[in-house]
């Protein structure tokens, strides 16, 4: 066997026996990590493993209750930002950090020491500078407010290097992005690798970790699990380390013999405030016992289905049927024109997990109780309201979906993104519905979390309800639902059986193309 | 044309304390705190720039520039002092921001009213500054410039505290737009957690805003007692003034520049009625006037939604770094 020279291995950040408590939870229990110069290193865990909060000791956001630090071998104090600038130290937050008033400039050299007078002229070239020579294409006077997620990212990437950033943390980057950026940021992180940076990672994205890391070090419920070489690493094998217990990662789809229509959606077109068709003439059913996914690029009017069949949307044109039982008949009640609360007045079993959990779908400052009985309070014909009830809900929730929080009485907002739409979805689905329509359920969650949402929605498929699945990702699409529409521009492009369907003629039509039988789309 | 004029003239006056008021309170909101204390503050500086003045003219036995030197001191320290109260409870102790302002603002009106009452007594029931002390904040001479027709009265006839005003307004423009604190100040206002995270002290930014913004709400109420009243104690003197400053930094839109011509409209709608007075329409509608200019202003930045424009997107949020 041929001997190779070992290099010599520098660690640039070794954090050990890092603690960290909020209040009465736990955040952080006896944390190591080290990152060598030059590498890649994902930080893997599901929601509220204590990623983040691990990165925020290492940038000063926090400071850890126990635990030392020592960046370069030195051993480090980080009790502030400004402290961890000094050690070269660069974060970008999942909400990025940027005034949006201000110009890209003054972001990136936003309190850092100079002149008292800004020369705003100096000041762009010299982020030019830098911003050619990593490959970012910038314009150092765009305002925030106009600039895109992707060109945000951008500025903040540059913001962590115009402070001479050789160790970046990148938190959750990609969550945002399209495949194409996802791909440029990829690119622009191997530069800086080549240029012996050190990059931290955070991610909960397998695909990810096993594209662009070196290592990976995996955390679980704030405690430390390993790290391991990321050649040595599969998908299930780190799938196992989050989660703790070895997960299936194939979802399931039931067959249901017994379909009834449940919607049925004829002609439907709304218009924007601009006059442009966001609905086009959108002609579907949904019947009980099966997924009905929908897939499209975003803003294919994904938002104003959802919205126009709830009522919260205007509608230009069309008819939204809905057969179910109203005042103990059972009949076909026309759900245009009317409020939601018209809609759940007539008895109509309808339940919408919206997009915006926390902007549509609870209140953030309200308790687990009070977001459960907004609900159902109406049903409550006493003055006072009752709280035993939604509370009962609430701790049978919590059971159920193993929903992690100290009690039933803790701000929505406390709680991490999987929790939250477990509460959401959790609620909705105690409304016993016939219909249930969610957007995007699992976006920005963890596999366990995802995973346990996919189960929430095949026991509804079960029971009877008609489910309506916008989704983003086109392989959980295919893989859970029964029939699958393609919407493009806001018309429907196809209604396929995603069995028989290949990727690409879906994407070719999410692209606009019509359904074509010989692309290898079979139409249901 | 001689009405148009003495308007103007008296629109520039009744302008200036609503120009430094307005000018102080762009400074604290900028930083990310709304401070509606503002007619506290400025009571509290009224009755300690009259203090100030009355004390210096007794312990120097004279009056003029010492007794003008002491009346400015004491205004700026006592109303930052009242910026202070304010900084203490929302940065520090996280209180919430409206109503500490509010309660400020109740607060700095009975400490003014108090102390101008025990002001009087010690004086001997009644208290006045001497003639030399009045002079001093007189309308100042500028030679021939102040003989220039129509434009020597319209701008070179005032006293010191008008260009003084005029000068903290392009002072603050240029420090708010120009320099890298202006800059770090705004950052703090806009987006603590921005700021914070780049590095820029927050809590120190907020502080000095407050109790700069509170020293120049003092010398806008020590500009009510001393200038408008002539050196003696009313119990009156500021009279909604404060709340007419909160108005206006919305009507000049967070900027100390377009604040210059806006308190000036503001201070001629508020003396309009001696100047050109309409037959049956009785003082109080005039008094309305600045708030309904202020209201149809917020109506204008709301449908234009600019985000320059328009209110910090801190202010009114304390900010707490470890907060999850």
């Amino acid at each position: 066997m041929q001997e190779i020279q070992q290099p010599v291995v520098e660690n640039v950040v070794e954090m050990t026996h890092i603690c960290k408590n909020f209040g009465t939870v736990q955040a952080l229990k006896d944390v190591h990590l080290e990152l060598r110069k030059g590498e890649i290193l994902s930080l893997l865990g599901e929601n509220g493993s204590g990623k983040t909060t691990l990165m925020n000791v290492l940038s000063g956001i926090y400071f850890p209750d126990l635990g030392d630090i020592r960046v370069k071998g030195v051993p480090a104090s980080i009790c502030e930002p400004a402290d961890a600038f000094g050690l070269n130290i660069g974060m970008v937050h999942q909400h990025y950090k940027l005034v949006e008033v201000f110009t890209a400039a003054e972001n990136i050299v936003l309190g850092l020491p100079g002149g008292t007078h800004v020369n705003r002229r100096a000041l762009s070239k010299l982020v030019k500078e830098i911003a050619d020579r990593y490959g970012f294409n910038i314009n150092p006077d765009k305002k925030i407010y106009d600039m895109s997620i992707s060109e945000k990212q951008t500025v903040e990437i540059v913001k962590a290097l115009y402070r001479g950033a050789d160790i970046l943390i990148l938190d959750e980057p990609t969550a945002v992005l399209t495949p194409q950026e996802t791909e440029k940021l990829f690119d622009i992180m191997r530069a800086m690798k080549a240029d012996n940076k050190s990059i931290i990672l955070i991610t909960h994205k397998l695909n990810e970790v096993l594209a662009v890391s070196d290592r990976v070090t995996v955390l679980r419920k704030g405690e430390y699990i390993d790290t391991v070489d990321t050649k040595d690493a599969s998908v299930q094998s780190l799938t196992d380390m989050m989660v703790g217990r070895s997960v299936t990662l194939e979802i399931d789809r039931p067959i249901i013999a017994d379909k009834k229509p449940v919607l049925r959606i004829t002609s439907l077109t709304c218009v924007s405030p601009e006059k442009a068709r966001t609905l086009n003439d959108v002609t579907f059913e949904a019947y009980g016992g099966e997924i009905l996914g929908i897939a499209g690029i975003s803003g294919s009017g994904q938002r104003e289905l959802c919205e126009a069949i709830t009522g919260l949307h205007p509608i230009a044109g069309g008819s939204v049927l809905y057969q179910g039982f109203v005042d103990g008949f059972e009949v076909e009640e026309n759900l245009v024109g009317k409020t939601p609360n018209e809609i759940t007045k007539r008895g109509v079993a309808l339940a919408f997990v919206p997009e915006d959990r926390l902007g549509m779908g609870l209140v953030p400052s309200l308790d687990m109780v009070d977001n459960i009985m907004l609900k159902s309070y109406r049903k409550n014909k006493s003055f006072f309201v009752d709280r035993k009830k939604p509370q009962k809900v609430a701790e049978r929730l919590v059971r159920d979906l193993e929903i992690v929080t100290p009690d039933v009485f803790t701000p929505i907002r406390k709680l991490s993104g999987g929790n939250v739409q477990k509460v959401l979805v959790g609620r909705e689905i105690d409304s016993e519905p016939r219909l249930l329509i969610v957007a995007y359920p699992v976006r920005g969650l963890d596999i366990n979390s995802s995973y346990t949402i996919y189960r929430l929605l095949n026991e509804e498929k079960e029971k009877g309800v008609a489910v309506m699945f916008i989704g983003e990702d086109l392989d959980v699409l295919m893989e859970i639902s029964d029939r699958l529409l393609i919407l493009s521009g806001g018309r429907v492009m196809g209604i396929v059986d995603p069995r028989r369907s290949s990727k690409q003629a879906i994407g070719l039509m999410m692209l606009g193309h019509e359904i074509e039988k010989k692309e290898g789309a079979a139409a249901v | 044309m001689n009405t148009a004029i003495n308007l103007m003239n008296a629109a520039i006056l009744a302008g200036t304390p609503l120009l430094l008021a307005t000018c102080g309170e762009i400074l604290t909101e900028k930083s990310g705190s709304l401070n509606l204390g503002v007619e506290g503050m400025m009571y509290m500086g009224a009755v300690a720039g009259l203090a100030g003045a009355w004390y210096a003219e007794q312990w120097f036995r004279q009056g003029g520039i010492l007794a003008v030197l002491f009346a400015v001191l004491f205004a700026f320290v006592v109303g930052a002092l009242g910026g202070l109260i304010y900084a203490v409870l929302t940065v520090s102790l996280r209180a919430n921001q409206n109503v500490t302002g509010l309660t400020l603002a109740i607060f700095g009106t009975g400490f003014g009213k108090f102390f101008g009452e025990i002001l009087g007594l010690k004086a001997g029931g009644f208290v006045s500054v001497n003639a030399a002390t009045k002079g001093a904040f007189g309308n100042i001479k500028m030679g021939a410039l102040s003989d220039i027709p129509i434009l020597g009265t319209i701008l070179f006839k005032y006293n010191w505290m008008v260009y003084f005003a005029l000068l903290v307004a392009f002072v603050m423009g240029w420090f708010l737009n120009k320099t890298r604190k202006g800059l770090s100040l705004r950052a703090v206002g806009e987006s603590p957690g921005t700021a914070d995270s780049a590095g820029i002290n927050v809590t120190r930014y907020r502080y000095v805003a407050a109790l700069t913004g509170g020293g120049l709400c003092g010398l806008a109420g020590m500009y009510m007692s001393m200038v408008s009243q002539k050196g003696i104690w009313v119990h009156d003197c500021v009279s909604g003034y404060g709340w007419l400053a909160i108005a206006l930094v919305i009507f000049s839109t967070w900027s100390p520049m377009r604040a210059i011509y806006s308190s000036i409209i503001f201070g001629g709608l508020t003396v309009m009625y001696m100047y050109v007075p309409i037959p049956g329409l009785p003082a109080a509608i005039y008094m309305m006037f600045p708030y309904i200019a202020t209201i149809v202003v917020l109506i204008i930045t709301s449908i234009w939604q600019s985000k320059e424009h328009a209110q910090p997107a801190g202010t009114g949020l304390n900010y707490f770094r470890e907060e999850r």
